[in-house]
């Protein structure tokens, strides 16, 4: 029994912040990728309601509340309502191991600036970011419609290919943090970010994570030209913002993993602590840290929203391929040099074979991009 | 570099995106901003008057007759010179078309004989209800500026005794 009434409230606090933050943060980025993408098609995007068109996404949700629910007739009843909550409860909890700011002394007690600072983290994300296809798939099964099916069996292809390359990514940054609390990882980016360390690895990463929250350039599961709207071609309504707002939200926290796993998390840019007598650190003042984490979330948006503006979507055996023997073997060997370069480091006592992994790093990249030339230019793969 | 030609056709596109951000939107702001229509623009008809005011119609049905869906409605009157509407011995009492039916094909400005039913550059039609839809002769006339070159005139007699003008070949 926990007597301590005040812990109570900081956890009620903690998670309050953290899921409106979420819900703040999803209403604003359909806004901005509206915006970010019409200017990249020279349009201009939604600017009628309110000033700069700021309050287009309160006017959509009001318009999806008082759509008219549609259940399809044969549809499993308990499951197609069941999949929206099983696909949005996930993007909301899995925030709940980002640290947004170090751990700090305050009000007389140390307060860890994530909803709960466990030291699996990492494996907490990979599990709750596995579960969040089951939201899909039952909702592709359960709508009893060809194409969301499809949509459906396409998610869950992709995302369990695309697993182990995440997995190998989470792998390698346990292996350079040396820990799997993600508080601890963050703080070991002290002096470089991880993705300066392993750069083809953070690049993967992100690919990775591309995939696993089904955005261009692999929404394969929602690619309208062949699967009209894919899962959610069914869902109408409430249900389909509920899909909407876990999609978006995914992006989100998938963005913020990535800044916390390679890019220093709430930290500063890592040569930035001795400015101005520290002003600028995250050591001084603890409310920098969101700031900055804040600022590497949206560059990290734009990043994918400015890849949907570019790329067209890959296809699907492409993807696969892809996948399977591009990505999954990349990650592998990425792994095997970033052990063996922590390894020589210690054993030999020097810093320079630290060195050697982004080096081999970027080199192994380079080689992986060489094979996807050869295989797209080669013989073969045109007849077949 | 062949090894990194992928990468570099990659980058090339996120270029491009990149530097379209940065030009200028081509949208046109609708209700604020409207764009100019081309010179044969076929909009709303508008019924045509002449300098001193007289409608140019003279009621003779012919653009009745050239309607291909049959959207306009024409009924003559007899002139007088106490009340006078048009040159000639007759003028439309009656002249209303069916926006729904009109299909803005044009072939009722080229029956005419007087140019008086011209295709304007209006085209923001919009209507609740079908009645709203048929526009009578007061909203399809040229509006005038000055109160004496409304119709009927009181006029001279033996002056406007021919119905249709002498005139140059049409140009746009």
């Amino acid at each position: 029994m926990i007597s301590d009434w005040t812990l109570w409230l900081e956890w009620l606090i903690k998670s309050l912040v953290m899921i409106f933050a979420l819900l703040g943060g999803f209403i604003f980025l359909t806004y901005f990728e509206r915006r970010a993408l019409a200017r990249m098609q020279t349009r201009i995007g939604p600017n009628r309601a309110g000033p700069f068109g700021l309050f287009q996404p309160f006017a959509d949700a009001i318009k999806l509340i008082f759509k008219e629910e549609f259940t399809p007739i044969h549809a499993d009843k308990i499951v197609f309502f069941l999949a929206p909550i099983l696909t949005v409860v996930p993007s909301l909890i899995i925030a709940a191991v980002i640290p947004i700011a170090p751990t700090t002394e305050l009000f007389g007690r140390t307060i860890s600036f994530a909803v709960a600072d466990i030291n699996v983290g990492i494996l907490y994300l990979m599990s709750i970011a596995s579960i969040s296809v089951y939201g899909i798939v039952l909702a592709g099964w359960s709508s009893n419609n060809k194409y969301a099916m499809l949509g459906g069996l396409r998610s869950s292809a992709q995302m369990i290919s695309y697993e182990l390359a995440l997995g190998f990514c989470f792998v390698m940054v346990i292996l350079l943090g040396n820990s799997m609390s993600l508080n601890e990882i963050v703080v070991a980016q002290k002096d470089m970010w991880f993705a300066v360390i392993q750069p083809t690895g953070a690049i993967l990463f992100f690919i990775v994570v591309l995939a696993e929250v089904n955005r261009a350039p692999f929404d394969m599961p929602e690619a309208e030209q062949e699967l009209t709207a894919g899962f959610h071609s069914e869902y109408s309504g409430m249900k389909f913002s509920l899909f909407f707002m876990a999609e978006y939200q995914k992006m989100i926290v998938v963005s913020m993993i990535t800044a916390v796993l390679f890019f220093g998390g709430y930290r500063e840019l890592w040569f930035m602590t001795d400015w101005f007598n520290g002003a600028l650190s995250v050591d001084r003042f603890w409310f920098l840290g969101p700031v900055y984490l804040l600022i590497k979330v949206v560059i990290l948006l734009f990043v994918m929203i400015w890849t949907r503006a570019t790329w067209p979507r890959i296809r699907y055996d492409r993807l696969m391929s892809f996948g399977w023997k591009v990505l999954l073997p990349l990650s592998l060997a990425l792994v095997f040099i970033t052990a063996v370069g922590i390894v020589l480091a210690d054993v030999l006592k020097s810093v320079l074979y630290f060195w050697s992994i982004p080096v081999v790093s970027i080199m192994l990249g380079l080689f992986a991009v060489a094979v996807v030339q050869w295989s797209l230019r080669s013989k073969f793969h045109g007849r077949s | 570099m062949g090894v990194l030609e992928p990468l570099v056709e990659l980058a090339r596109g996120l270029g491009q995106t990149f530097r379209y951000m940065f030009e200028r939107p081509v949208t046109v702001q609708y209700p604020e901003q409207k764009r100019t229509v081309r010179p044969r623009f076929r909009g709303r008809h508008v019924l045509k008057r002449y300098d001193n005011g007289l409608e140019k119609c003279i009621g003779c049905s012919l653009c009745a007759a050239a309607c291909p869906s049959d959207a306009i409605f024409v009924e003559a009157s007899e002139n007088t010179d106490e009340k006078r509407f048009s040159p000639g011995e007759r003028y439309a009492s009656t002249y209303e078309i069916n926006m729904l039916r009109c299909i803005y094909c044009g072939f009722c400005e080229d029956a005419c004989p007087t140019e008086a039913i011209v295709m304007g550059d209006n085209y923001e039609l919009s209507f609740t209800d079908r009645r709203q839809a048929i526009y009578p002769k007061d909203m399809l006339l040229e509006p005038v500026h000055v109160h004496t070159m409304l119709t009927p005139q009181k006029v001279d007699a033996g002056v406007f005794t021919r119905s249709v003008p002498e005139m140059k070949d049409p140009r746009d």
